[in-house]
């Protein structure tokens, strides 16, 4: 008995600490929340001399370098498992099934530093002459002004990178999960890869798909490291994604070491916005994946 | 289904096909970008007095970052040390006595989602408890923060090893009247010790590349970590961050590049092995 009750506290403490994180990011953002209310999310102001502050700037660098990671991440991973499943030898799908697992080891920050020192130089002297001159989008105020090599865009890019390796692992073994028989009847009937891919395997592992994105969404949206030291840290919201700009995580991660008092409250109700956000994600994620494994009898 | 020629389906497939094509050569191609860039410039950093000299003050061009390793090798090994303990006997408890009661699905439901919490908000969770209490940054504290971070990787994937183990073995060992607790170290935990071994050196290698949670909790110092519970403590890839972002000179940057060489290498490493292992156990 007293085995399994030592077991059961264990397992409890996952609650517990779950908890916890609550309890004391909302303790310690309190003075910040009596203080400001809840105009804190609209305000675009970050003024640590009047200390005047509003959460408008990184919430929308957060967004929009999340939309940018997740428009590119989640079709590339689609048809890198759509390879990997339905088109390449076994042999070779072997191979890069396990490159893809080891791209998803990799610390971020390794990410980060090769943004810093190869990848932000690469966007200032090739993509982004190319995006703003050669297509002729510099008139487009989403591709206008210095072309640095750092901010928003650069940002999402490396992030679409460090999430491809996740969303792909997840979504092709959900294509993996799909009984041969239904696809075997499909390609009986006459029916290309693709068609067999977007009328059957999609429609079959839809929840587990949607599962894959929400993971892959809820790491995009709290990694600090990769970008972090890409992106610029300027707490101002810019039309331009070639500015820079800050996520909830970067400026927590730059800022923390220099804030004090209400400055320090507000970094922490920032970082209650990000818990909450991305516990939200991960509940909507697990549900999907849950449904799906129940649906097909574990494995994942 | 819409009606379509044949040679209009067929070009559609082609293009997907290519497509997919595409992209995994592109995904293998930054793979191989980041990989070489890594090796390449972490070779050229490798030499005597990097690994056996500790980082030297701003500005002074030698050192190396050996008590960067040395405190890196201790915050690890403590989070191990609380975490490992505690995600096996959850795991235990989840495989063992909570399969299918509606607690155990609470907690492998919260073991799930706080997979995905990001690792920042550990940092300033542990922050709160044990730097704003104390008032000191330590590599204890980042300890705490790693091993609440491995606690659920640890704790599922023992559960999931255990599942594997077939129920005869429990009743048979039940059977010949040892008690569970026995039951279950002697001879369940034996027949998955492989799988276990895995999920303890993969959380291992997922904690030891982290670098969020250290900002807040273990900092960065240039002593040696002989103050482990009580003063910053040096580590490898706040040190990086420090090199890599804060830091004009081209011997810091290089030797930052030494660092992501090892931190890169140790976990690929660890993950290398954790498959091979599991690919025999399945055999």
């Amino acid at each position: 008995m007293l085995f399994r009750h030592l077991t059961l506290i264990s397992a409890v403490m996952i609650i517990i600490i779950m908890a916890g994180f609550f309890v004391q990011l909302l303790f310690h953002s309190l003075p910040a929340i009596e203080k400001f209310g809840i105009s804190f999310f609209f305000r675009n102001e970050w003024d640590p001399v009047r200390l005047e502050f509003g959460a408008a700037g990184p919430l929308y660098g957060t967004l929009v370098t999340t939309l940018i990671a997740m428009l590119i991440a989640v079709p590339l991973s689609f048809v890198i498992a759509l390879f990997l499943v339905e088109i390449a030898p076994p042999h070779l799908s072997r191979i890069i099934s396990q490159a893809i697992d080891l791209l998803a080891a990799v610390p971020s920050i390794i990410y980060g530093m090769w943004g810093l020192f190869y990848f932000v130089p690469f966007m200032q002297n090739h993509v982004q002459p190319f995006l703003a001159d050669t297509l002729y989008l510099k008139h487009i105020p989403l591709f206008s002004g210095p072309q640095m090599g750092f901010g928003l865009l650069t940002a999402g890019l490396i992030l679409a990178l460090m999430v491809l390796p996740f969303i792909t692992a997840v979504m092709r073994d959900v294509f993996r999960m799909v009984p041969s028989v239904v696809k075997e009847s499909a390609y009986g009937a006459g029916a290309t890869t693709w068609e067999v891919t977007f009328d059957v395997t999609m429609r079959y592992g839809m929840q587990g798909l949607l599962g894959a994105v929400f993971l892959g969404l809820g790491r995009a949206i709290g990694e600090t490291m990769a970008v972090l030291f890409i992106i610029g840290n300027s707490p101002e919201i810019s039309t331009s994604l070639f500015s820079s700009g800050t996520t909830i995580s970067a400026i927590l991660a730059n800022k923390f070491a220099e804030a004090e008092g209400i400055y320090k409250n507000v970094l922490f109700e920032l970082g209650l916005t990000l818990l909450v956000i991305t516990l939200l994600i991960q509940v909507a994620a697990q549900w999907w994946l849950n449904k799906v494994r129940k649906s097909s009898g574990g494995g994942l | 289904m819409q009606r379509r020629g044949i040679a209009g389906r067929k070009g559609i497939n082609y293009f997907v096909t290519a497509l997919s094509i595409g992209a995994s050569i592109l995904g293998v191609v930054f793979l191989a970008w980041i990989l070489y860039t890594v090796i390449y410039q972490g070779f050229r950093s490798l030499n005597f007095a990097f690994f056996f000299e500790p980082t030297k003050p701003y500005g002074i061009p030698d050192g190396g970052i050996a008590n960067a390793i040395l405190g890196t090798v201790m915050i690890t090994a403590g989070a191990s040390i609380i975490g490992v303990p505690l995600g096996l006997l959850g795991g235990v408890y989840l495989s063992e006595f909570g399969r299918s009661s509606k607690i155990g699905n609470a907690i492998r439901f919260s073991a799930n989602v706080m997979m995905g919490i990001p690792s920042i908000i550990v940092g300033l969770f542990v922050y709160t408890l044990l730097v704003y209490t104390t008032k000191s940054f330590s590599g204890f504290a980042a300890s705490v923060a790693l091993a609440i971070i491995m606690f659920p990787v640890v704790l599922r994937t023992t559960e999931d090893m255990l599942c594997m183990v077939p129920n005869a073995l429990r009743e048979s060992a039940l059977a010949i009247g040892i008690p569970r607790w026995r039951a279950t170290i002697c001879i369940i935990f034996r027949a998955a010790k492989t799988g276990l071994i895995t999920g303890v050196l993969l959380s291992v290698a997922r904690v030891s590349g982290e670098t969020a949670p250290l900002l807040f909790t273990a900092l960065t110092s240039d002593a040696w970590p002989i103050h482990f519970f009580t003063q910053p403590t040096a580590n490898l890839t706040v040190t990086i961050t420090e090199y890599a972002t804060n830091s004009p000179f081209e011997v810091m940057h290089v030797r930052a590049w030494g660092a992501a060489l090892l931190i890169t290498g140790a976990v690929l490493i660890l993950n290398i092995i954790c498959r091979t292992l599991f690919r025999e156990a399945k055999r």
